[in-house]
């Protein structure tokens, strides 16, 4: 049993960073996450693990920092909110198409615009979608507990570097700022540059070796035949994350009539949801994504063909929504799929989502 | 005499730099680019740094840079550079990091980067191609575009009111405690490219030495840009460029020390 502990979830993502070995982290301050770079200045991990924390001027140039290192084949990281996350876009799309892993969190706020502190699940698009320029895709993790801010952090830098591809934990300000008791990583030591160059020695720019053609990093191509091939390399890993990596967790789906399909903050307002359909008479379920991207199609579309409607609860306009139709589609495409959300900053009540079970499902 | 005799190993005076690879350069003929990489190349084996050395190559017609200098290197995003190099200077605290930029990507779109990076003192090396033009986009207005200079986005010159004033950037990166070595220099002719190259060496001592940031500009021509042959790009930068921009060491030493920095209590 590893160290139980009563934490923030900002605060448990800057513990779990320095016990897995990150080498570095950079950031810029934005509510509701900048706890996180406090945490971290506050534990002074240079001296306990060598890992470099450093503010940065802005979020373009703390994604940039990350680019930077983990060129070298770095374990590192940043966090930022929603604003912030729009700023690093550019960067974000270059790693993905350096193919570089890093971690990078948002501790999701509402928008548009500076939009509010409050929490809000209204970057899904952005996350899963792109966000930045080009065909890329990020792997997106989506905790909906301080426990998982902890394991996602292991997780997210071992998928990254599993695929050499950015991978994100989206959450949202309801969570980061949520206390809960965690259950704490081990310490990993962080990597030495003989496993670096022997790991990641056939990409990394650490110096050029005596042993080695020297390796360059970029995202550039113009030769329009190597470009799309280039871009043919990325599609076989992202078709091969769809195939490996999909999580997600069922409550209560087995006699389910109706499912709810809910991330993050939303789905454990879903389970209470749940609870209350159940002391109704109403054989509810809910589906949690816990991949964002990849996305859970599969299992949506095995219950597309026994169950008799989906609802999605999402802190946004209806985003989700859409991947939940295309995946309930597979397989039966006249199953309703409804959305059910508040936005701003709201979070919707566990009755409120019951409500609209009845009257956008059953009653309809 | 015939040209057999000439080439003989004994009446060599100059020779190709190891570290420059075989790769036929993409500049212009009379781009100032290749001379810079060559004197950066030179510098990287003066110093036997190869190993230790990682190029941070900007969005510019420098883009390229990585095809020609046998080191690791990284590509970075318009104007991103310094941050790039910062990343990297971190985490490799060992290492010598470089970064190679024009005067678009350093001193427009990347201006706080650099100035950030500077005022922090970033142990790494900036090498500065002020070429007062965008060379690479085809020749528009670039931060350093002298007034009344014709490029495609300024094609009655460049104007005040429109357009407003060149910037020194330079001389503002002087004034950042964190830099150790900021120096303006040229190479459009082997007296002033032996100049340069002593300051690059300079640099990269520094950045060996761990002292702070240390800025090379080299005025340079974009002879495409600027619509002149190789020989009239040279007349017209000394004769426009020099006066406006001076050559010579505006700091010297070490970043500052923190004394003066200090909160009073
Ligand atoms: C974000 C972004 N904006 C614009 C461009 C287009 N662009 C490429 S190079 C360049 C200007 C480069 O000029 P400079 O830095 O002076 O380099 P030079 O080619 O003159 O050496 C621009 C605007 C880009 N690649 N990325
Ligand atoms: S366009 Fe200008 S800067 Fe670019 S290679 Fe040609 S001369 Fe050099
Ligand atoms: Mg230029």
């Amino acid at each position: 049993m590893g160290e139980l502990r009563l934490m923030k979830g900002n605060e448990v993502i800057a513990e779990a960073a320095i016990r897995c070995g990150c080498d570095g982290y950079f950031g810029y301050p934005i509510t509701p996450q900048s706890e996180v770079m406090e945490t971290l200045m506050d534990r002074e991990p240079w001296d306990e693990t060598g890992m470099v924390v450093l503010q940065a001027e802005s979020e373009v140039a703390s994604i940039n920092m990350v680019y930077g290192a983990a060129g070298s084949g770095k374990k590192v990281m940043t966090s930022s909110s929603s604003p912030g996350i729009s700023l690093m876009a550019e960067g974000i799309s270059y790693i993905a198409g350096a193919e570089l892993p890093c971690l990078i969190v948002n501790v999701q706020r509402g928008g548009p615009g500076l939009g509010t502190i409050q929490p809000s699940q209204a970057d899904y698009f952005q996350s899963t979608k792109g966000g930045g320029h080009g065909d890329y895709r990020l792997i997106v993790l989506a905790p909906s507990s301080v426990q998982e801010m902890n394991d996602f952090v292991d997780l997210g830098f071992e998928l990254a570097y599993k695929y050499r591809n950015p991978a994100m934990i989206l959450t949202d300000g309801a969570i980061g700022q949520m206390m809960e008791k965690v259950e704490l990583s081990d310490y990993k030591p962080r990597m030495t540059a003989e496993e670096i160059e022997a790991k990641y020695g056939s990409w990394a720019t650490n110096g050029k070796k005596a042993n080695r053609e020297y390796n360059v990093i970029t995202s550039l191509e113009m030769d329009s035949a190597k470009m799309e091939s280039n871009n043919r390399r990325f599609q076989e890993k992202y078709k091969q994350m769809e195939e490996e990596e999909v999580r997600y967790e069922m409550f209560q789906c087995e006699d389910a009539e109706y499912i709810l399909v809910a991330f993050g903050s939303s789905a454990r307002i879903c389970q209470k949801s749940v609870d209350l359909a159940r002391a109704k008479g109403l054989k509810v379920g809910l589906l949690r994504p816990i991949t964002l991207y990849p996305f859970p199609k599969k299992p949506i579309a095995e219950l597309a063909t026994k169950v008799k409607g989906f609802l999605t609860v999402e802190m946004n306009a209806g985003q989700m929504v859409e991947d939940v139709k295309l995946a309930a589609g597979c397989s039966n495409s006249s199953v309703p799929v409804e959305y059910f959300g508040r936005m701003g900053g709201i979070i919707p009540t566990p009755g409120e989502v019951v409500e609209a079970l009845e009257q956008k499902l059953i009653e309809a | 005499m015939d040209i057999k005799d000439i080439i003989k190993p004994e009446n060599l005076v100059y020779e190709k730099p190891k570290l420059l690879t075989d790769k036929t350069m993409h500049y212009c003929p009379g781009c100032t680019h290749g001379v810079v990489h060559r004197l950066v190349a030179e510098v990287i084996e003066d110093l036997n740094i190869q190993e230790k050395t990682i190029g941070v190559s900007p969005v510019g017609c420098s883009v390229f840079a990585y095809n020609y200098i046998d080191i690791d290197w990284q590509e970075a995003a318009h104007g991103r550079a310094p941050a790039v190099a910062t990343g990297i200077a971190r985490v490799n605290e060992d290492k010598v990091v470089f970064t190679y930029q024009g005067d678009g990507d350093l001193a427009s779109i990347g201006t706080a980067e650099i100035m950030h990076a500077c005022n922090r003192g970033e142990n790494i090396v900036v090498i500065f191609i002020n070429n007062a033009i965008y060379g690479m986009t085809g020749g528009q207005m670039a931060p350093t575009t002298l007034l009344g200079q014709v490029t495609a986005t300024t094609p009655c010159g460049r104007d005040l009111d429109r357009n407003g004033y060149p910037l020194k950037i330079t001389e503002l990166i002087a004034q950042l405690p964190g830099t150790a070595y900021v120096t303006r220099q040229s190479a459009h002719t082997p007296a002033t490219a032996r100049k340069c190259r002593k300051a690059i060496k300079k640099a990269f001592q520094n950045a060996l030495d761990k002292k702070g940031t240390s800025f090379v500009e080299v005025v340079s021509t974009c002879n495409s840009g600027w619509r002149l042959n190789p020989v009239d790009a040279n007349k017209w930068m000394e004769e426009n460029m020099f006066p406006f921009f001076p050559m010579g060491d505006m700091k010297d030493g070490e970043r500052d020390a923190p004394d003066a920095y200090f909160k009073k209590n």
